[in-house]
């Protein structure tokens, strides 16, 4: 019995102490931020990494997800006689939900673990050990560059996602299925609002962003050096930035459209 | 080489994401539309406003003019208090302009109509609109057509 409660609480104090640990990582890191401007090259290196190359994925699987909510919208909305209304359901969808949650999980998977995996192989190669014997800070030459190339990356990505699949919803619902393209456009501009719709979008994607990067760089900052350790951070990564992403994302909506 | 080649891909990334930004202020969400720059208002007492909301469309025959700026109910009138916002270049309003609230199809979103009247006066900045109708409450309609109904 005591043993059960015993183990309880170390589970508890554990993962309060990884929480700690995160916190003073995300402070030191962000102490550390001056860099970005004063090298402004190694953000860039990180943001080709992480942005640019994340970008194909994002554009196909946009497009994809368009084509699909335009396919799917059409289906129930052709019953009421509401076809026309295709662009605001896809656009709407897309802008305030889709583009920003799916990018995140797309992120978290493709940018997010090579960020992780990247980091825990230079902590058991003590790559970052063998750089503060060189008084290099990793917090200024490792970890601060990479933290801003996502967090600055996972806005421009949800954007070009959303504006694929508005896009793609074109393709299917005005190219296959029909709808009129001016009734496709008119109907998405009149439901579609700059400040509630799109900017909500964009400032969940920057906490996303913000989030999921936080996550990936602070995993592998924090993963057992080795192998194992590794492979079990990575996967924590995308677990539990998903996972953050999803839950976030219901706060989030809670608070832009709820009270509304 | 190398530090050309990925400088330019991060370019390229960077003006992609600006122009979906773009794209989806202009062509999704119609930004300009959004910002009526120059408007005056003029507000309206109406019985019952039914559904409609801020930012609906006031029109003109059916031509957009200008916006629902604000609605609140006025304690003292026991009104609902509309103010509509419309564009500057619209001055020519006659004083006895009449306001409804209308529904665009049978159950899509509401607006306001303007109709103009015969006065040589032009509502100006401030002004009240004095003709008002209220929207019309499909229940209402329903319940009378019911008595109507009855009674024969």
């Amino acid at each position: 019995m005591t043993d059960a409660i015993a183990s309880l609480g170390r589970t508890t104090i554990n993962a309060l102490v990884v929480f700690g640990r995160a916190f003073v990582f995300l402070i030191r890191v962000l102490a550390s931020l001056d860099i970005v401007i004063r090298r402004f090259g190694l953000t860039l290196a990180q943001v080709y990494s992480v942005g640019v190359r994340s970008l194909l994925i994002i554009i196909v699987s946009g497009l994809f997800v368009g084509m699909v909510l335009a396919y799917q919208g059409y289906i129930t909305l052709v019953n009421f006689g509401a076809a026309e209304a295709l662009g605001g359901v896809v656009a709407l969808s897309l802008v305030r939900e889709l583009g920003p949650v799916v990018t995140a999980l797309l992120f978290a998977g493709r940018a997010g673990s090579a960020l992780t995996a990247e980091l825990g192989l230079m902590k058991t190669t003590e790559q970052l050990s063998a750089m503060e014997m060189m008084a290099v800070n990793p917090y200024r030459r490792i970890f601060a560059p990479r933290f801003v190339a996502g967090f600055l990356s996972m806005p421009l990505l949800a954007a070009i996602f959303s504006a694929v699949g508005v896009m793609g919803g074109y393709i299917v619902g005005v190219g296959l299925l029909g709808v009129d393209s001016g009734a496709y456009f008119s109907q998405m501009q009149s439901v579609t609002d700059w400040n509630e719709d799109v900017l909500s979008g964009v400032i969940k994607s920057i906490v996303f962003g913000f989030v999921v990067t936080w996550i990936a760089v602070f995993q592998g900052f924090n993963a057992q050096p080795t192998s194992e350790g590794i492979s079990r951070a990575t996967t924590q990564t995308v677990v539990v930035s998903s996972l953050a992403v999803l839950g976030l994302d219901f706060i989030l909506t809670g608070l832009m459209f709820g009270a509304g | 080489m190398k530090v050309r080649f990925f400088e330019l891909a991060v370019g390229v990334f960077v003006l992609l994401g600006i122009g979906a930004l773009f794209y989806l202020a202009v062509q999704v969400s119609n930004v300009t539309d959004y910002h009526d720059r120059d408007t005056y208002t003029v507000t309206g007492y109406f019985d019952n406003i039914g559904g409609l909301k801020t930012r609906a469309p006031v029109t003109v025959s059916g031509v957009r003019i200008g916006r629902v700026a604000d609605i609140r109910y006025d304690p003292e009138r026991f009104r609902a208090e509309v103010t509509l916002a419309i564009r500057s270049e619209h001055d020519y309003l006659p004083m006895d302009t009449q306001a409804a609230i209308h529904t665009a199809g049978l159950l899509g979103e509401q607006y306001i109509a303007l109709e103009p009247g015969g006065d040589y006066e032009t509502l100006q900045d401030g002004d009240e609109v004095m003709f008002t109708q209220s929207a019309l409450v499909l229940e209402n309609l329903i319940g009378r057509f019911m008595t109507n109904m009855g009674s024969d």
